[in-house]
């Protein structure tokens, strides 16, 4: 495999408005919420530090925090990735479901692929957690 | 009290490397003592050249078509049907002791149980996972949470260091070489062999069958990582196969002229990747370029392999001694194989990718039957070959036949056959594998039958690939698979009749595609 950077798209679409999602997702500290396999978060001022249940401890940057936009961006600052970056970013539909986008983008590759495997089993994770539909 | 079945696999093993299969390296008496008492299989395949796939497939007993593992990194449903589960309902007592497989390594979140279950114990959740009610994991070397990685932590933690790396600083399977060649993925490990992973599969397999209550029926699958790359057994073992004695293998061409034209007339990923342009999969180190491969490294390569092997023969001597302590030898039916071939030198390549030849497709299967149940079915006990092709995908629906079920109506294969005439008269004609992978905008997708003396391949539409190109070998006349005749037109009718043969066979496609979630 001689790709070495890696960009990877998961999407969900949610039978709820986009500002419940973004309650969730647009709230730092409470990605363990639904994230599973991510333990604990500190949040201090734009430093996220995560723990996922392997042990493995994640230092985090928070870049973007837009309500508006509706869009949430980080980069994990570990000097496991040469560089990352993931963007989620909560669209209206306009007939009261959400489209969600979460991409990671990471070199190396192979990163992007696990943290992509766990953004899309958080999504999922997610509308149980808001106890809302996934709408095909 | 019933027959009881030890399946005894290992990863990523040859054809030719036990000596009743003709393999000159190892020696193996143990398994060569269960092919002389059973059946010894003569062109077994897999349905997929890599772990994952072609484990959900002895599993499931379904091409990976329709078990939905397309891939490496794809796991593998928890609720898929499982013959270890249909066993389980039967009354079996139920054991996985070793390399598993099912659900992807790299998970740092712990999201998949397989890993999360070493930290909490060998029983899973709610009595069972996959139909196991044992569940005790091994791979190739220290890493991860697995249970022989947990044993080694606590036990031996000296030990940690002394495996090859399995990957790089950049999460890629390693190139870093050592060995007295330089060969990639060796590494001289000073690990007392006790404490090497295929003595701990035994001593662990040994452990759970003594638990069991002596009128048990019991089915226990023994999965050895090795002899898979690394090739870093116990340095202390590494003497019995000296690798400056070992011939190089029929399947390498030395002279280089010779090896690059046979490459050459093979559809072009296989020049691209001999070249390093091109590494499509993530199974082989990402910075290993394989026309660098010497023959020195080919004959120290093997040597290790052949003495991996040779630790596996005798760890399952062990095993069997102790299941013969216990009373149950005349009981228990024993089936040894692999999930996928090496290419171990064969056209300059080391390891194992999208390459559908001999080296990666034929496999050891040797099914010695319980010797009761000859007895009692009053059948000629005696060896037998058996050179009609089976697959993989036929061990589950041989495992209910041994516990006298009927196979799940979700198994896509059939009990294996004991001869060539049981294999004629139940339609043994065709074996199938597939390759799928798309790893970062390289995808390569291949279908294959081997039927009568041939191997056809044929490549669907990808990276590298238009659709229109393909292998064809006739065994017959060319075993090592050197000219590829897919476009020889004295073959245009044989090539058109293997691939109706080969698109009619196609089994049913899963509803869903599933997610590639990792790399492995």
């Amino acid at each position: 495999m001689t790709a070495r950077r890696g960009s990877m798209r998961h999407t969900i679409r949610l039978a709820c408005p986009p500002d419940v999602v973004w309650a969730m997702v647009g709230e730092a500290a409470r990605l363990p919420e639904w994230w599973k396999g991510i333990d604990e978060c500190t949040v201090e001022g734009d430093t996220r530090t995560i723990l996922t249940r392997s042990g493995l401890p994640m230092p985090e940057r928070i870049l973007t925090v837009d309500p508006e936009l509706r869009r949430f961006q980080y980069r994990i600052t570990s000097p496991l990735l040469v560089e990352h970056l993931s963007t989620i970013d909560v669209h209206d539909l306009g007939d009261g479901t959400s489209f969600v986008v979460y991409s990671v983008d990471a070199e190396p590759a192979v990163l992007a692929l696990i943290i992509a495997g766990g953004a899309r089993a958080a999504l999922t994770n997610l509308a149980e957690v808001l106890g809302v539909e996934i709408v095909a | 009290m019933g027959r009881k079945i030890l399946l005894v696999t290992t990863d990523q093993q040859r054809f030719d490397t036990l000596a009743c299969n003709g393999g000159t390296l190892s020696r193996t008496p143990v398994v060569d003592g269960l092919a002389a008492e059973g059946i010894r299989y003569e062109r077994a395949h897999p349905q997929s050249v890599v772990c994952m796939p072609s484990r959900s497939t002895i599993l499931t007993g379904q091409h990976p078509t329709t078990h939905g593992v397309w891939m490496n990194g794809v796991p593998l449903p928890v609720d898929a049907p499982s013959v270890a589960e249909v066993l389980r309902q039967a009354g079996y007592r139920t054991a996985l002791v070793g390399k598993s497989h099912f659900e992807p390594y790299f998970d740092p979140f712990l999201r998949f149980d397989e890993n999360a279950l070493a930290m909490e114990g060998t029983t899973p959740h709610g009595g069972s996972r996959r139909g196991f009610e044992h569940f005790e994991t091994a791979t190739h070397g220290a890493m991860g949470p697995l249970h022989y990685s947990q044993w080694i932590i606590k036990n031996h933690p000296e030990a940690l260091g002394m495996f090859a790396r399995a990957v790089d600083d950049s999460l890629q399977v390693s190139s870093e070489a050592g060995g007295d060649t330089g060969a990639p993925q060796v590494k001289v490990n000073e690990m007392d062999r006790g404490i090497y992973h295929t003595d701990w599969v035994a001593d662990r397999t040994i452990g759970w069958l003594d638990s069991l209550d002596p009128d048990a029926d019991w089915f226990c699958w023994m999965s050895f990582p090795d002899p898979h790359h690394p090739w870093d057994p116990p340095e202390s073992e590494v003497g019995r196969v000296p690798w400056r004695d070992v011939d190089l293998p029929a399947g390498y061409p030395e002279d280089k002229a010779l090896r690059e034209s046979i490459i050459d007339a093979k559809p072009r990923h296989w020049r691209a990747w001999y070249d390093g342009s091109l590494v499509s999969n993530y199974e082989a180190p990402a910075e290993w370029v394989p026309a660098t491969l010497t023959p020195d490294q080919v004959r120290e390569v093997n040597a290790r392999n052949a003495v991996e092997v040779e630790l596996i023969d005798e760890a399952l001597g062990r095993v069997l001694d102790r299941i013969a302590e216990r009373g149950w030898g005349d009981d228990v039916d024993v089936i040894f194989t692999t999930d996928h071939g090496e290419l171990q030198g064969d056209f300059g390549f080391l390891f194992k990718g999208p390459y559908h030849v001999d080296a990666l497709m034929r496999l050891p299967l040797v099914w010695r039957p319980a010797p009761s149940s000859r007895t009692a079915a009053g059948e000629q006990a005696g060896p037998s070959v058996v050179t009609k092709p089976v697959g993989l995908v036929d061990l589950a629906p041989t495992f209910c036949a041994i516990a006298g079920l009927e196979p799940a109506e979700w198994m896509e294969g059939a009990a294996l056959p004991t001869d060539d005439v049981d294999a004629e008269s139940r339609g043994f004609e065709r074996v199938l594998t597939e390759w799928d992978s798309e790893l970062f905008g390289t995808s390569v997708h291949l279908r294959t039958i081997m039927r009568d003396h041939y191997v056809c391949t044929a490549y669907l539409p990808g990276t590298s690939h238009d659709g229109t190109e393909g292998e064809l070998y006739d065994l017959a006349d060319d075993p090592l698979q050197r000219i590829n005749r897919w476009d020889d037109p004295a073959m245009a009718q044989i090539r058109s009749d293997l691939l109706s043969d080969l698109w009619d066979a196609q089994p049913e496609p899963r509803a869903e595609r599933l997610y590639l979630e990792a790399p492995v």
